[in-house]
């Protein structure tokens, strides 16, 4: 099946009259998930919010652990993946075969690097015994309470580091799709619907950066 | 589909203006401006989220049900964080009870650690550098 033979109504479900509105429930399914996940980390927001407020000293330290440039280049890196994605869906609205599938394993390869260090950070904190709880057995600290601080810091980012994974899988199958030639200017839903998740687990590290790395 | 198609060069400024707010971002933290470094920091975090749901998840130019359901889900979560915050502070108590994680909590096992022994038949220890509760 080529690009040029998908017609519009091919992935026309049913029960819908339209191409678009079948892509307007789409989408707005979508957001009412996004809402559910911003909700989901919401919640370890505000009890990160609550917990620093009330030892402000064991987290300023505990932050110090962390390497700023690390968080810096990975910023860095999911900023750049969801410019890649948003030219896949750009690309696929125009019809843009090859640039979908260059873009979206672009966005792919920068997922795997930003996990990759992730990995790096991590080891380094299993190493040092910067570990969540009680499983916290760091040495020489001057100031109590510091795996508060790692709690919230793997939780938060080990369920975005899970979010990072689920996306890579759901672009790795709109990725086999657009080498199969699925999508056109007239259907690109799966494309728009995976790009507006990537770009919500991307706002989320938005906000997970400057607090945990960046606390003054 | 959505009628107004986005240029491809408006996503690479986009991008431009993210990386330039994380770079103002580090640079921030550098200084201390007090209790307004936070402050400043979330700013410029709603601003870079602000710009990749108007650009890059195109609220701009979507239509309105998708902007309403975002709004709506980010007022939610103010006003949890709102009420969680009043509750806090109204309760005044440390909600870490370190007594209660005695088998396995080295960092709150500090020698100096004051222990009346009325705090310590409940199970609560206040935390060292911080005044006991009030109530």
């Amino acid at each position: 099946m080529s690009a040029a033979a998908t017609s519009q109504g091919e992935f026309l479900q049913h029960h819908f009259t339209t191409s678009e509105q079948q892509a307007d429930a789409g989408k707005i399914g979508m957001w009412l998930f996004l809402v559910t996940e911003m909700l989901l980390f919401g919640g370890l927001f505000v009890g990160f919010a609550i917990m620093q407020s009330k030892h402000p000293e064991a987290f300023l330290q505990a932050h110090h652990h962390l390497d700023r440039m690390l968080g810096f280049i990975n910023t860095v890196v999911l900023l750049v993946s969801s410019y890649t994605m948003v030219m896949a869906v750009h690309s696929a609205r125009a019809d843009r075969r090859k640039r979908v599938i260059v873009y979206l394993l672009l966005t792919l390869m920068c997922a795997g690097v930003f996990l990759g260090i992730k990995g790096v950070e991590y080891s380094h904190k299993f190493q040092e015994g910067l570990l969540p709880g009680r499983f916290y057995s760091h040495k020489g600290d001057t100031v109590p309470g510091q795996f508060m601080f790692f709690s919230f810091y793997f939780m938060m980012t080990g369920l975005h580091g899970l979010h990072i994974l689920g996306g890579m899988a759901v672009i790795a199958w709109v990725l086999r799709r657009a080498v199969r030639g699925d999508f056109s200017h007239g259907y690109y839903t799966p494309v728009d619907l995976v790009g507006l998740y990537w770009h919500l687990v991307d706002l989320i590290w938005i906000y997970l950066f400057p607090l945990l790395y960046l606390i003054k | 589909m959505d009628g107004h198609a986005t240029a491809a060069s408006t996503y690479a400024k986009v991008l431009g203006a993210l990386l330039a707010l994380t770079v103002i971002t580090v640079l921030a933290a550098g200084f201390s401006f007090g209790s307004w470094n936070v402050i400043i920091a979330l700013g410029i975090a709603s601003v870079k989220a602000s710009l990749v749901a108007l650009f890059f998840m195109h609220l701009r130019h979507d239509k309105p049900m998708s902007a309403i359901i975002f709004v709506t889900g980010a007022v939610v979560l103010g006003v949890f964080l709102m009420i969680c915050t009043l509750d806090s502070n109204a309760r005044g108590d440390d909600p870490v009870r370190p007594a209660t994680r005695d088998s396995g909590a080295p960092a709150l096992s500090v020698p100096s650690a004051p222990s009346t022994p009325g705090t310590q038949a409940q199970g609560l220890r206040p935390l060292p550098g911080r005044p006991p509760n009030p109530r």
